[in-house]
């Protein structure tokens, strides 16, 4: 409804501002997002961004900013409606959101689009990513180390690469630590329904786990967790507000510096298509304050941050073993970046196959 | 608490929304009028209820403002349908529309403030009995409410005139206006009455089942409502138990993740809505289930001629 109301007001605004937008034409710059911009987790952490890039570029640019678009053939339609209401550079920043985008592309080759999480890309598709793997190897280590059960919950979307990488990588964090370590994956078919993340919570807390993380995107499990007097990890956001005494740390997006550097780039003429893939070490990824843990626990929990910012530590880093033994990577080797992108089993220790729990 | 008792715990805080929402739209399609607006009303519920009480500090006045919220979307559908005599199917849908746009409106600054949460009751000696307390003493407010309404409902209905007289309107409303009853105004307040359970509904998710307002975070429950009426044929006790049912099938599902039972999630959130299909297949091979309760005239306009 929203959305359809945003696309008719930028159609109209379109319509009845082309006499007077010739004195100064603005680059026009949209965004599809698949939650509200106010959900305190992935969209907010876009939203953030675009906050940023209106800031620096405020009067050059013009940014429609869609929310609450589903994934599928209603992406088609929002992407297009975009296109035709004049935006040059189009950021879709959902995995969803991965084939709608690559279909309107190829009717527009003049249009310039992004796409956040993919693993497509085309002339004018550019893929963005962030090394959020980073991030759930540090607090995977945490996690061992903050449970006194040794048993972590884990409450996720949808078993894409992005999420399956995700868990792979905070449990490699947290076998580092404590090689039982356990872990209890809830899968819940949404990105964001906060009464279901909470049943989810409690569900997995009534089951004896004592630490929670997320890849979903309302703070409910967080609050869930206070309420309990149990700890969990913020998600895409900064979640402290919400849950100051369960919080322990916040995988944080930062995709500002992006947008800015990708919208100057499509506004003098030098983009072009590439595979971006940024993390800790270009500050796309951001690690919030460490709270709720003894001292030790946050030193460490720096320094390993420090370890992979500079590049002398990769989480994936072998030996790493698929459930069945199968060795993926040898001892020392890194994995490369198209195996960790297309990751569809877990590693040897999680229970089940993705999706299937 | 043990770990039934947590299970059942939250087994009824995930089934009283569905419940009550459902319970609303029965009374509703009882009368005929088919209402597809219920997550729309509901949503607008969850707004409302959130804005209120984080203005006010009291979930009392959550409460009533949610109600009045669903109501008064409720109004609007039964204005557009009864007085303008629109179609149903399509005002109900629009009306889910500009719910589910509305709610996220005026609900824009107010997404991820922290609410606050109802308590739930404790009454001192029989909320500490163990596995009874918790589970019969020891639930939030709404829930004795929804109860009550269940019941309440059930005996208006079968056992009153004011019932026999809605369910006339619902099966036959040229001869219920024949015999001189007011379908519209039936009609009205029996949608009426549908908003208001729907908008209770929408609260219990934005002040109980959570503590917080999000852009939809009803999520679909007004469609299961929906699902759950047919579910129940039209009868309120039955009701009751399909919304425990569903309501059971969405906890169970993560403890049976959680113990690492291997059923892929896809299909366990899909289950609801094949039950759904399944009870109606057996339902509409059953022609006297649904003569007795399916009411005849829902969805069909009804224009008086004077």
């Amino acid at each position: 409804m929203l959305k359809r109301l945003m696309i008719a007001t930028a159609a109209l605004s379109l319509a009845l501002g082309v006499g007077a937008a010739q004195a100064q034409e603005k680059f026009k710059v949209g965004f599809v997002n698949v939650g509200p911009k106010t959900d305190g987790g992935w969209t907010q952490g876009h939203w953030t961004g675009v906050q940023m890039l209106e800031k620096e570029l405020g009067d050059k640019i013009e940014v429609t900013f869609l929310e609450s678009v589903p994934e599928g053939p209603d992406a088609e339609r929002a992407i297009e409606g975009l296109v035709q209401a004049g935006n040059k550079l189009i950021f879709t920043t959902s995995f969803g959101f991965m084939e709608p985008t690559l279909k309107v592309a190829a009717k527009y080759p003049d249009v310039m689009f992004e796409h956040a999480t993919g693993f497509k890309t085309a002339p004018n598709v550019t893929t963005y990513n962030a090394r959020f793997y980073q991030g759930r190897y540090i607090i995977g280590q945490i996690a061992a180390k903050m449970s006194k059960t040794g048993t972590a919950g884990y409450i996720v979307s949808f078993p894409i690469p992005e999420v399956v990488m995700g868990i792979n990588s905070f449990m490699l964090g947290a076998q580092s630590v404590n090689p039982d370590f356990k872990l209890k994956i809830v899968w819940i078919n949404s990105w964001m329904d906060p009464a279901k993340e909470g049943e989810a919570a409690k569900a997995l807390f009534d089951q004896g786990v004592d630490i929670i993380t997320q890849h979903t995107d309302s703070t409910e499990p967080l609050k869930i967790a206070q309420e309990r007097g149990k700890l969990g990890f913020g998600q895409a956001h900064d979640m402290y507000d919400a849950a100051p005494k369960a919080q322990l740390t916040a995988i944080v997006d930062n995709w500002g510096p992006y947008y800015i550097a990708r919208t100057k780039a499509a506004m003098d003429g030098t983009w072009k298509s590439q595979a971006s893939w940024d993390g800790l070490a270009e500050g796309t990824v951001k690690m919030s304050d460490y709270t709720n843990m003894p001292d030790d626990v946050a030193a460490a929990a720096k320094d390993m941050q420090a370890k992979i910012t500079s590049g002398e530590f990769h989480p994936f880093t072998g030996p790493i073993y698929k459930q069945d033994g199968t060795e993926v990577a040898a001892d020392g080797v890194v994995m490369d970046d198209v195996s960790l992108l297309t990751m569809d089993y877990y590693v040897k220790g999680v229970d089940g196959t993705p999706g299937t729990n | 608490m043990s770990m039934a008792e947590a299970i059942i715990v939250t087994i009824i805080v995930a089934s009283t929304p569905l419940l009550l929402a459902a319970l609303g739209e029965l009374v509703a399609e009882r009368s005929g009028v088919l209402n597809l607006g219920v997550e729309g009303m509901m949503i607008m519920g969850a707004v409302a209820g959130f804005i209120a009480t984080y203005e006010t500090g009291q979930p009392v006045v959550g409460i009533v403002a949610a109600i009045l919220a669903g109501m008064l979307m409720a109004s609007l559908f039964a204005f557009v349908t009864l007085v303008l005599v629109a179609n149903q199917v399509a005002s109900g849908l629009a009306l889910t529309l500009l719910g589910i746009g509305f709610s996220a409106l005026i609900g824009e600054s107010y997404a991820n403030k922290p609410g606050i949460k109802l308590a739930q009751i404790r009454i001192p000696g029989l909320s500490d009995i163990p596995f009874i307390g918790p589970i019969v003493f020891g639930q939030d407010p709404l829930v004795y409410v929804t109860i009550a309404l269940v019941i309440g409902v059930s005996y208006v209905m079968f056992r009153t005139r004011a019932g026999l007289i809605l369910r006339a309107v619902g099966d036959n409303h040229v001869s219920a206006h024949a015999l001189g009853y007011g379908v519209v105004r039936v009609r009205f307040l029996a949608v009426l009455f549908g908003g208001a359970c729907a908008g209770l509904a929408g609260a219990y998710l934005s002040l109980v089942s959570t503590s917080q307002w999000l852009d939809n975070m009803t999520a679909g429950r007004g469609w299961i409502a929906l699902a759950l009426v047919v579910f129940a044929t039209w009868l309120p006790w039955r009701l009751a138990i399909g919304a425990v049912l569903f309501g059971a099938v969405g906890i169970l599902q993560f403890h049976a993740q959680a113990l690492g039972i291997r059923v892929p999630a896809q299909f366990l959130s899909a289950l609801p809505y094949l039950i759904t299909i399944v009870v109606l297949v057996l339902i509409s091979g059953n022609r006297m289930l649904m003569r007795s309760n399916t009411p005849a005239m829902l969805g069909q306009s009804f224009v008086p001629d004077r």
